[in-house]
């Protein structure tokens, strides 16, 4: 089980002043640094890379020109306030986005430096790679604790010999196993809220994504689910690229390593700020983002 | 030190009090509607519960205005009507079961699922013959038609639902339009567009043919308005998972609504196990065993009913025909009680 928590963070905080001190300004390139200081995460690919997305719901443009990099093996907080265009834009960057009929969207989104919108791309295939964890929690009610695990598997067809290791290792690796051992069998909606949240994230990981994408995983959640939901955010930072969204910033403070702030004055959302979480929280280079993050608004 | 653990209680039930006086009022207002009928012009049954009703109202506004005030005067109105609604709903459901029970128990003997008409009367004594053929040719039957209409009615209701096509609208309102067609419309189709022109005789495969025209839109509609009821976050989460849209529908989406897939089957086996008309024109009516759905005349409930009524006129024929409507009725019983229970088994 991890022991390491939002309480680690003293160490991880000393890792980015460090590379925030060499450089400043762009996250892209903050973010690289880093991962190139970090051997062994070449494994993980080289991350997730945004050229000026842009997005509309019918007419409405929501989002506007998001360029942000996310390098491989690091966790990437989205904070601001509602409606400023967060949801929407994680949701493009495993083409959820396009599940809303009047979905419509620009720029481009760079998986391993390949475009997950260029024509061609099977999306089911994108959908294995950036795996996705929503605001409630939504087990499959008709099937056990370990067929909703094992869920993904069947979706997408792939054939696994040894699923009883990997359901374990999946449930492990969401710190839920011991809770739910005895009680494979049952069903998903026998779990209390934040058991379900942890099955949720159990089921995405079964299929190995190398990227887990997080809108508000905790918002539905008591403060004790939400500690344990952390803990396993930061255990699983170690082998996946994350990115979550959420509005709570002291969890965005604990558990990530980058923080990007959106807002929307009325018109499209845009990302104001993108750096390193401490440097966000503690000296923001823009006043709405310093306004934001100590409370004057939002 | 221990704590005394008090009884549970249940404060907010009526005292017994509040009984008595519930009970009192029903009491008056039977009373006032017996003597309305005695004494002035109001006459039978239809008069007495009119005037039952029109009491009962009165009475229970009179006596909660005066013991609680305007708003549970008007609480105690809507209960009156809620309560009317369900006497109105159940008596003629019950009168129709009761009589069926009642008259049909003569015209139960042993053998009757086991015998046939082949080489009886309508009017033979009633322990003579059976409706086997009539019940078999209605498994038969509506069975074929379940098989053809559940896999279209279910794929029509998935491509308004989940693929929602540019058609959506117009098969919806033609599914809609569909479910109004008269039996015997459906019969005369089948009659004129395939019996006629290709197979030139009666047979049960025809029968359900013209049975799947009416089955599916009941079908459709119900797999529809079901798979509505399935949130859409279960949708996102398997096709996050990497599945495509099909294997999200066959995995999560329809296992999710099976229950609701069961009520769709209920109700179109419903909506046809009782028509006659349609299976009059083109399956006929067997008085023999007849196995074979593709060729000669089956016989169906329904139609073993309709020519025990009108062709015999004996009192062996009407029991015979009463006989009929119990095994249909507990056989509709029995399988819609078993629907039931298999697809609420598992469901925690």
């Amino acid at each position: 089980m991890s022991n390491s928590t939002g309480f680690n963070d003293n160490e991880r905080d000393e890792n980015k002043m460090k590379t925030a001190q060499t450089t400043p300004t762009s996250l892209s390139s903050v973010a690289s640094a880093r991962t190139l200081s970090q051997p062994g995460t070449a494994l993980l690919g080289t991350g997730l890379e945004t050229r000026s997305v842009h997005a509309w719901f019918g007419k409405k443009h929501v989002l506007s020109d998001v360029t942000l990099d996310f390098a491989a093996g690091t966790v990437t907080a989205l904070i601001g306030p509602s409606g400023c265009g967060k949801s929407t834009f994680i949701r493009t960057l495993n083409r959820m986005h396009e599940f809303i009929p009047t979905a419509a969207m620009a720029g481009e989104v760079l998986l391993d430096g390949k475009d997950i919108y260029a024509p061609g791309t099977d999306v089911t295939k994108i959908r294995l790679r950036v795996g996705m964890v929503f605001q409630k929690p939504n087990p499959f009610p008709s099937m056990t604790i370990g067929e909703n695990v094992l869920s993904g598997l069947k979706l997408a067809q792939i054939k696994k010999s040894n699923t009883d290791e990997l359901l374990e290792s999946c449930l492990t690796r969401a710190g839920l196993w011991n809770e739910v051992k005895d009680r494979l069998g049952e069903h998903g909606g026998s779990l209390s809220g934040g058991q379900q949240q942890r099955l949720c994230i159990a089921r995405s990981l079964a299929v190995e994504p190398q990227v887990l994408l997080m809108d508000e995983p905790c918002s539905a959640l008591d403060p004790g689910s939400t500690f344990r939901i952390e803990e396993t955010i930061a255990e699983l930072a170690k082998s996946m690229t994350i990115v979550i969204v959420t509005h709570n910033m002291q969890q965005a403070a604990r558990v990530s390593d980058y923080t990007a702030f959106f807002l929307s004055d009325g018109g499209p959302g845009e990302m104001i700020e993108a750096a390193p979480t401490s440097r966000i929280f503690s000296s923001p280079q823009d006043k709405r983002t310093e306004d934001y993050v100590t409370g004057r608004f939002g | 030190m221990s704590t005394v653990i008090p009884t549970p209680k249940k404060p907010w039930q009526p005292t017994a009090l509040d009984k008595l006086e519930d009970f009192l009022l029903v009491v008056a207002a039977f009373g006032v509607a017996g003597a309305s009928v005695k004494f002035t012009g109001l006459d039978g049954k239809i008069g007495f519960f009119f005037s039952l009703f029109f009491s009962l109202l009165l009475l229970n506004y009179g006596f909660h205005y005066y013991k609680r005030g305007t708003a549970a005067a008007k609480d105690s109105l809507l209960q009156v009507f809620t309560v009317m609604a369900i006497v109105i709903t159940c008596i003629p459901i019950a009168s129709i079961v009761g009589t069926v029970v009642i008259k049909g128990y003569k015209g139960i003997h042993w053998g009757i699922l086991t015998n046939d008409m082949a080489l009886n009367s309508v009017n033979d004594p009633v322990a003579q013959g059976g409706l086997g053929h009539a019940l078999v040719g209605t498994i038969i039957m509506v069975g074929l038609a379940l098989i053809i209409s559940f896999p279209i009615g279910v794929l029509t209701a998935l491509y308004l639902t989940e693929i929602r096509g540019p058609l959506a609208r117009p098969i919806r309102f033609l599914v809609q339009a569909m479910s109004g067609v008269p039996s015997i419309v459906a019969g005369l189709f089948i009659l004129s567009s395939l019996v006629y022109p290709v197979t030139q005789q009666l047979s049960g495969l025809m029968g359900s043919l013209a049975l799947t025209i009416l089955m599916i839109p009941t079908i459709a509609r119900t797999a529809e308005e079901m798979l509505l009821l399935i949130p859409n976050e279960l949708r996102e989460a398997g096709v996050a998972l990497g599945g495509t849209q099909w294997r999200t529908v066959a995995g999560v989406v329809l296992p999710a609504a099976k229950s609701g897939l069961v009520t769709a089957i209920i109700l179109g086996i419903a909506r046809i196990i009782g028509e006659t008309a349609p299976l009059l024109l083109v399956s006929g009516g067997g008085d023999a065993l007849n196995v074979n759905p593709t060729q000669g005349a089956m016989g169906s409930l329904p139609y073993y009913i309709w020519k025990s009524f009108l062709t015999g006129g004996t009192p062996e024929a009407f029991a015979r025909a009463w006989g009929g409507m119990l095994v249909l009725l507990s056989f509709i019983f029995i399988l819609f009680g078993l629907a039931r229970y298999l697809s609420g088994r598992k469901v925690a």
